[in-house]
């Protein structure tokens, strides 16, 4: 049992993050240079200079290029016609053709903010360098942009935030419902019950464990995110610490209620399963909650890892002290009191 | 007549000799009780005997089929029950007999006929319908049982039939063990409960994987010097314990 | 053969009685395909934004306007001042900020540019840039609109066309990875949980015992699970048509022929599984750990595989789902025929020959 408590989490850990990202490393590009001019040579070679995009192909034409994207090949087809070059050189403007493979559509979205970005830099060179003067200039409005918090774009510092509360969860749902139904199974549930222990003692003393491990697994989680993802903890480490051990009185809570509906572990491991899956996928972990629509972000509110992982990554990314993350820690608070109180009740009920 | 013929049946796992050259022959019509403690090789000579394990020397006859060359013969013509009743808990009376019917090949017919017959003989009707689960633990392996010879086979292998149950219930049982080989079906049974040993025609009792002693019950007590069948039984095992320690 | 078929209706026995496995058999996949379909996006809307506009004059409040105007974006509640936005940041009300300088209108026509200031909240990266690229756009724009006779100031342009999915819809990136999870969950996972409770109960043995063939003990376990699958995708297939209108745009006979052998696939790992281990609980285990972890992780199901780090997308290739993935997404989304994705199946077909051998012969041994 030792061995899956604090073995599998830091595999999980080391996996998932690195697993789990949706960073836009090397986009595939296939071209069909019909212009073959040193225009199109110049803006080739500043594509695959970005470091973003590979030129893998070249196509003789649009129709190569396709069977290609068909094949998984090229994710990005740029066609270059064949007047690219004249038009540059006569009218100052010259028109390409970039088709994506949407398939993934918010990797469709950023491949294409990133070649927007080079072809217009581009542009912008073309013109130092080439002196082309375009009468009666456009007005220019410049945006500078400041990307604060995670200035370098790295994945992995948004993600573990999320992956040490889905961890932790683990820990804190399955194994104590597990546990508690584990004592129906073999019976020492009874065997407890005939000696002079009182209820809530039982239910300290089996839940204390499960809540001291987690804090210990968390604990471990943030060394390893700290040494090997390099994530920063802008903000106190005890005020991590204060919100996770609420959340997980949650959390327990949620587990017990569940070992007292089960008389299987199968059965508590598949209801568990159930409601975590649902939570997690609607928490924000993957996905922008703010992209939802009004529902789910309804339902989130009943949410008890989402507000956990906003408190998490607000905390120690951007540094938010306890007056930012207020709301939330309020409302954990409270969850924690209705579901510990509920599922103690259901289980006096059951047991006796 | 010898339905069960065994000659030198020895059965390895590496270096460990799980059952070490056994030979008996059990007759029609005869209950022949296989004892021995656990871990004394009776299930391993059971799984031999039924066909689902492959002898290392040695033959068995089962039904006139060897069971090495021929194990698809030999089940046809036997009946199983293990000690777990293995009956499907989630399914009624009326479908666990159609179910264990149908992978015997019974027809439909048959199978009709059949249940309607059990269902009387163990007074069931009213149950039919019911899950297994919701039977007493008495019930549902009387219910095994029958259905263990539901396609008339010559012989039945009963492995440990009566762990967990009360007196009464296993006296019954016993009783219908009998019965049973009274119509001339020879009965295999296992049993680590010495007093049952009583009911058999012969006894075969099994340690370290030999036999130690095969006899009727009767001559077994006088031969011994014993009382009781636990009697026999203790002594042959402190026999066979001072032998490993004077090797 | 009465013998089989009764051996098969003994199977849907188990399945129908147990209610709550049931259940989540059938209702994990309704609800995990409508929080994809409905919840589950990585679209970015209603953006809070707040904007500091210090000039205040006729040319940036019409700049606001128009940023504001857009679907992208949304005035934080709070409005807030320079020194205040990092607040905003921290308690998560607002996730970009856009800062215009005094004197906007004034410089725009004295200098021909201007610089105004994005403050974005990168603590998710994909965000961050989207916002930015939104911004920019909207930006732009503004400026060729204020001076429309202006000769253009793009050189390159570009005329981006999005295959496939031109509405970038993410639903229908997640409906094949939704099947290949259903479809590990209902093969491998049910599969060698229900095999191994034979055998905890002990009626492997009975069975055993019983003239039936091994082969046919383990075929008469399986085909039912088999025929749910089945069930289980039309089913996804035809919601996820007409709810979320996701196409079949290549042949559905070589997606559903495509379907099986998956299936198949998945039931030789859950027969292995079960051959392995003697408790539903282990058999459970490995299966969650073991199948549908990597399915979800290592697949391309949710996140890009050629994203990940070289060791994960080696460990990738012998993931089953990963290749299921990649013909499944080939027929429905791209529209291609088997002349495309024949070396995928190619792979998958190695792999449960495999499967089915290793586990054949290891539930002869263990006989």
């Amino acid at each position: 049992m030792l061995p899956i408590i604090f073995v599998m989490p830091v595999v999980q850990l080391l996996v998932l993050s690195f697993a789990a990202t949706f960073d836009v490393k090397t986009i595939t590009v296939t071209v069909v240079d019909n212009s073959n001019s040193p225009e199109s040579q110049r803006m080739i070679t500043e594509l695959s200079a970005s470091g973003y995009f590979e030129i893998v192909s070249y196509s003789a034409s649009m129709q190569e290029a396709d069977e290609s994207m068909l094949r998984g090949d090229a994710q990005m087809i740029l066609g270059i016609p064949s007047r690219f070059g004249r038009d540059l050189q006569r009218i100052g403007q010259g028109d390409v053709q970039i088709i994506i493979n949407a398939e993934d559509g918010a990797t469709a979205g950023i491949i294409q903010a990133y070649s927007t970005r080079i072809f217009a830099s581009l542009g912008q060179k073309l013109r130092m360098e080439e002196g082309i003067i375009v009468s009666n200039p456009p007005v220019v409005i410049i945006s500078e942009p400041r990307h604060w918090y995670n200035p370098g774009f790295r994945y992995t510092t948004y993600m573990v935030p999320g992956i040490l509360v889905v961890l932790v969860t683990m820990i804190g749902m399955f194994l104590s419902s597990m546990n508690v139904v584990r004592e129906k199974e073999i019976g020492t549930i009874e065997q407890l019950n005939v000696t002079p222990i009182k209820k809530h003692q039982f239910i300290v003393g089996k839940l204390l464990p499960f809540w001291l491990l987690a804090l210990v697994e968390l604990a471990i989680g943030l060394v390893i995110a700290r040494i090997v993802f390099d994530l920063p903890m802008v903000g106190s480490l005890f005020l991590v610490f204060g919100v996770a051990g609420v959340y997980l009185i949650v959390m327990l809570g949620i587990g017990l209620w569940i070992s007292t509906m089960t008389n299987t572990q199968q059965q508590a491991m598949f209801i568990a399963w159930f409601f975590v899956v649902i939570f997690i996928l609607l928490s924000g972990l993957f996905t922008p909650v703010e992209s939802m629509p009004l529902w789910a972000q309804q339902v989130n509110r009943l949410n008890p890892i989402a507000y956990f992982i906003d408190v998490m990554r607000r905390v120690m990314l951007t540094g938010a002290g306890l007056v930012d993350v207020l709301p939330q820690v309020v409302s954990l608070v409270v969850f924690a009191v209705v579901v510990i109180s509920l599922a103690v009740r259901r289980h006096r009920k059951v047991v006796s | 007549m010898s339905v069960i013929h065994v000659d030198k049946l020895t059965r390895r796992f590496g270096a460990f000799t799980a059952v070490d050259a056994i030979s008996f022959t059990v007759s029609e019509g005869e209950v022949f009780g296989f004892l021995g403690a656990n871990g004394a090789g009776k299930t391993t000579a059971i799984r031999m005997l039924t066909g689902l394990l492959a002898p290392t020397e040695g033959v068995a006859i089962v039904a006139g089929f060897d069971v090495a060359q021929h194990p698809d013969q030999v089940k046809r013509t036997i009946g199983y029950m293990s000690q777990r009743f293995s009956l499907y808990e989630d399914l009624t009376v009326r479908e666990n007999i159609r179910f264990y019917g149908g992978i015997y090949g019974l027809s439909d017919v048959r199978i009709q006929a059949k249940t309607g017959e059990l269902l009387d003989k163990l007074d069931l009707h009213g149950a039919a319908g019911y899950r297994i689960s919701s039977l007493p633990l008495g019930w549902r392996q009387k219910l095994a049982f029958s259905i263990a010879l539901l396609h008339e086979p010559r012989i039945v292998f009963l492995d440990e039939p009566t762990g967990g149950v009360d007196p009464i219930t296993r006296r019954q049982f016993w009783e219908m063990i009998n019965a049973e080989a009274s119509t001339g079906t020879t009965v295999f049974v296992t049993t680590h409960y010495m007093d049952e040993a009583e009911y058999c025609d012969r006894v075969s009792i099994m340690v370290d994987g030999k036999i130690e002693a095969l006899d009727s019950p009767s001559s077994l007590k006088e031969q011994f010097r014993a009382d009781s069948m636990n009697d026999v039984f203790v002594r042959l095992a402190r026999g066979g314990l001072s032998a490993e320690v004077s090797a | 053969m009465s013998t089989f078929l009764g051996f098969i209706r003994k199977e849907f026995f188990h399945i129908f009685r147990d209610r709550r496995t049931l259940l989540i058999l059938f209702g994990m996949p309704v609800v995990q395909l409508i929080l994809f379909g409905y919840a589950i996006r990585n679209e970015i809307n209603d953006v809070q934004v707040t904007i500091v506009d210090q000039s205040s004059d006729v040319v940036s409040t019409r700049l606001v306007q128009k940023i504001l105007a857009s679907p992208y974006f949304e005035a934080a509640e709070h409005r807030h001042y320079v020194g205040d936005i990092e607040r905003g940041f921290r308690r998560g009300t607002i996730k970009e900020a856009i800062v215009i300088g005094p004197g906007f209108a004034e410089r725009l026509q004295r200098d021909g540019h201007v610089t105004i200031q994005i403050l974005t909240d990168a603590t998710d990266p994909n965000t961050a840039n989207t916002i930015l690229s939104y911004t920019n756009a909207i930006v732009t724009d503004f400026a060729r609109d204020y001076q429309p006779l202006a000769g253009d100031a793009a050189l390159i342009i570009p005329e981006t066309r999005m295959r496939f999915n031109p509405e970038l819809k993410s639903v229908i990136l997640f409906v094949p990875g939704l099947i290949a999870l259903i479809l590990m969950l209902v093969c491998a996972l049910m599969t060698s949980i229900t095999i191994t409770r034979e055998k905890e109960v002990g009626t492997m043995e009975i069975l055993l015992v019983s003239p039936l063939r091994p082969s046919q003990i383990i075929i008469g376990k399986v085909l039912p699970y088999l025929a749910l699958s089945f069930l289980n995708v039309v089913s996804i297939l035809v919601l996820a048509r007409f709810t979320f209108n996701v196409p079949v745009r290549g042949s559905v006979t070589l997606l559903l022929a495509e379907c099986l052998l998956f299936i198949v696939c998945a039931l030789a790992l859950g027969i292995l599984i079960s051959t392995r281990t003697s408790s539903q609980q282990t058999a459970m285990m490995i299966s969650l750990a073991g199948l549908l972890l990597p399915t979800v992780i290592l697949s391309g199901f949710i996140f890009p595989i050629s994203s990940m780090p070289d060791v994960l997308q080696y460990v990738s290739h012998i993931v089953p789902a990963k290749w299921f993935l990649r013909i499944i997404r080939g027929i429905m989304i791209k529209g291609v025929g088997i002349e495309y994705v024949w070396k995928e199946t190619l792979i998958l077909t190695g792999m449960t020959l495999a499967f089915l051998v290793i586990s054949v012969r290891n539930f002869k041994i263990r006989l």
